[in-house]
């Protein structure tokens, strides 16, 4: 470690010694009670101090800090409103009794969705930030027992680090270092809930792991932070998020997600998310594939005003997959800068994205992906499709596609596509006695069908029907 | 006068400002089926696509009426669940929705959103076996990456569940085998009954041959110019179509 790291370390411990008289906060329970805005090397250590945490992460936190500090903000993706976001306005760390007020303060727009959905009472309080508590308290505790004789762990992301520090200490931050992008070091120094998942050599986790049977405020926070490791031969399927819209006071999200597939191990990662529609989503996702592993991530994404998001994937060991397989929504006002990226670093590796955006009214869908493939990646195969529905006039959709490929012994496949509602595809189901909505809907499922049947019924049925609620009312 | 089940009278119809139905008068009457032949261009497939309320063909003047209901000023949906259908020339994929979703959202409709669904599976699976379709059909993605056989055999499916009173069929013979031909013209007079009507589109008298027609009209230029039975259609096949020509010429003539 360098010297210069050391005295960082150093004056950064010192800081916690002298923290109270310093700064005179005496109880940093209260502190965080009240609520505060702002971001500092103090609420990074308040953070750390309140969750009891170990000092090498304590240490983490406030490297990641200025590393946030040093990264400018991209310049890519939606310049102008990522310059909107004031990073001094938010608060970093959630209060456990709930993000809003009370159901009054939840938006009129959340509620009637939940109508709409048929979303119970105790669950929609939770989702609108109100309460803290949902949880399907039966359904997990049978669900954990189960996987505990399996010896899999299922914690959110604290309890992960208080009971199997080890495990997380080893491969925290080796997927996404904090340096990777200036959110990934914004959710290193503040990060605070998500889950954590390991599953032992051998196991075959049979039935989903679904962070939805125990979401609670930790678990649902802006700045989770998401390890999963499936040891050799394993395989899990864990699936986050609902389709219920996730309103917060707080408008920014930045999540990130470590994937670790050791050899012959298989991970799909589910996500579906429909966020408020004032919350910046930027989120790092990225897994990474060892010999023979398996990776898959089948992301959806709906709400939100921008969300920046590209699941990735590194292909390290010989004869790796991954598989990326994504759905946008783009509705008014909204922008959805989505897409992937695979690294092929071994040889025999393949890799498919799948990537379907479509855009209504004036909003934004663009596919950002990269496929890149090392010198030793020979015999590797590539497929990328990317389509793109348009619908009314004043939806846009932009394609970024780059490939860096250095070695010709591989295979790849390209295809892009955008195409419109066709008139002539709406007058086929208007004279079967569909009116234009229900044919348009029709159409916009049939075009999210690739994607709607990687998912659990009852997701797929939610997804559809949320779906259905965007286009309502929608402009030809 | 609109009268019998299903009349169009004195038709007009426009696409992008430019008139190529120029006044079509028709009267079905139930357990009737129809022929209208005419050659390319004659406005044979405007016309059906008036009929049935593409927005793009636009009747500017004229009736339609179906079963005693305007349909006239009505969307193309509503002209529909009244009882009118239409087998497209060229039916449209509608990638990743299923035929049997697809069939099952187009009955819903015409039933109405509360109604009672339970026979819908023993309903098509008995049509499928009808015609002679497999029923792993009903997962396919409507009209992706169907043959031409198999998009004129869904079209006629379409038409057996949703038992409209009155059918157009446009160019169904285009593009089918004889075999396609015998199984779709089976399910034409399957579907021919007492109650509705029958209007056969078509170039060639082909279909003829199997679907027994009780009138036919020819088109020319936009408008019906001559009605016959069964014996015109024969005709038309040994002689084509100069001689109606020069007959129409002739009266234009006479005026």
């Amino acid at each position: 470690m360098s010297d210069a790291v050391t005295k960082q370390k150093e004056d950064l411990s010192r800081l916690n010694e002298d923290y109270a008289t310093k700064y005179g906060f005496h109880d940093p329970v209260d502190y965080f009670d009240q609520g505060a805005k702002g971001l500092s090397h103090e609420v990074v250590e308040m953070i750390s101090q309140k969750k009891k945490e170990p000092r090498w992460m304590a240490d983490r936190r406030h490297e990641a800090l200025d590393i946030f500090y040093e990264k400018p903000t991209p310049k890519w993706g939606n310049v102008d409103l990522l310059e909107e976001i004031n990073y001094e306005n938010i608060y970093y760390y959630l209060k456990p009794t709930g993000q809003s007020e009370s159901w009054d303060d939840v938006p009129e727009y959340i509620k009637q969705t939940f109508d709409k959905l048929g979303i119970p009472q105790a669950e929609r309080e939770f989702l609108g930030g109100v309460s803290a508590q949902y949880e399907s308290e039966v359904v997990y505790h049978s669900m954990r027992k189960d996987l505990e004789e399996k010896g899999v762990v299922f914690l959110d992301m604290d309890s992960g680090l208080r009971e199997r520090p080890d495990i997380v200490e080893k491969y925290f931050g080796t997927v996404i270092p904090s340096n990777d992008n200036k959110f990934a070091a914004l959710n290193t120094s503040v990060w605070s809930g998500g889950s954590f998942i390991y599953v032992p050599p051998g196991v075959d986790v049979e039935i989903p792991l679904q962070a939805y049977f125990r979401i609670n405020a930790e678990n649902m926070g802006q700045f989770e932070r998401t390890l999963i490791i499936a040891d050799k031969g394993s395989r899990v399927h864990y699936i986050e998020g609902c389709t219920a819209p996730v309103y917060s006071t707080n408008s920014l999200h930045s999540a990130v997600v470590e994937l670790i597939a050791l050899d012959d191990a298989y991970i799909r990662y589910t996500t579906i998310q429909n966020w408020a529609r004032n919350i910046y989503n930027l989120v790092t996702k990225r897994a990474t594939a060892h010999r023979g592993a398996t990776v898959e991530w089948v992301d959806g994404n709906i709400g939100s005003r921008l969300t920046m998001k590209y699941p990735c994937i590194q292909l390290v060991g010989e004869g790796a997959k991954g598989e990326i397989l994504s759905v946008a929504f783009a509705g008014v006002d909204q922008h959805q800068d989505a897409g992937a990226k695979v690294i092929h670093a071994a040889p025999r590796t393949s890799s498919r994205i799948t990537s379907k955006s479509i855009s209504k009214d004036n909003g934004r869908a663009s596919y950002r992906g990269l496929v890149k493939i090392h010198k030793n990646a020979e015999a590797s195969k590539v497929s990328v499709e990317c389509d793109a529905l348009l619908i009314g006039t004043d939806a846009r959709s932009d394609t970024y596609p780059t490939m860096e490929i250095d070695n010709d012994q591989v295979a790849i496949e390209h295809e892009a596509r955008v195409s419109k509602v066709a008139e002539e595809q709406l007058f086929y189901l208007t004279s079967r006695g569909l009116n234009e909505d229900e044919a348009r809907l029709l159409i916009v499922n049939g075009f999210m069908e690739p994607f709607t049947k990687e998912l659990p019924m009852e997701y797929a049925v939610e997804l559809n029907r949320l779906i259905e609620l965007e286009m309502e009312g929608s402009i030809g | 006068m609109a009268n019998g089940l299903f009349s169009f009278s004195d038709v007009h119809v426009e696409v992008e400002g430019k008139e190529v139905v120029r006044g079509a008068s028709l009267t079905v009457n139930p357990g009737e089926i129809h022929a209208i032949m005419g050659p390319n261009g004659s406005g044979k497939s405007s016309l059906s696509h008036g009929l049935m309320g593409h927005p793009a063909y636009e009747i500017t003047s004229g009736t339609v009426t179906l079963n005693g209901a305007d349909l006239t000023e009505m969307e193309a949906d509503e002209r529909s669940r009244t009882g009118l259908f239409l087998a497209f020339q060229y039916p449209l994929a509608i990638p990743g929705v299923t035929v049997a979703n697809f069939l099952r959202a187009a009955l819903q409709a015409h039933r109405g959103p509360d109604a009672d669904m339970s026979d819908f599976r023993s309903l098509v699976k008995g049509e499928m076996d009808a015609l002679g379709i497999k029923h792993d059909f009903a997962t396919r993605y409507v009209n992706d990456g169907f043959s031409g056989g198999e998009k004129k055999r869904l079209e006629i499916l379409q038409m057996a569940v949703l038992g409209p009173r009155m059918a157009i069929l446009d160019e169904t013979d285009s593009g089918l085998d004889i075999d396609a031909l015998k199984t779709v013209a089976e399910g034409i007079n399957r579907f021919s009954g007492q109650d509705n009507g029958v209007l056969l589109v078509t170039h060639y008298q082909r279909l003829l041959n199997y679907v027994q027609p009780d009138f036919v009209h020819v088109m020319m230029d936009g408008r019906l110019v001559k009605s016959g039975g069964k014996e015109l259609a024969v005709k038309l096949e040994e002689q084509g179509y100069e001689w109606i020509e020069a007959e129409v010429a002739e009266m234009a003539g006479a005026n």
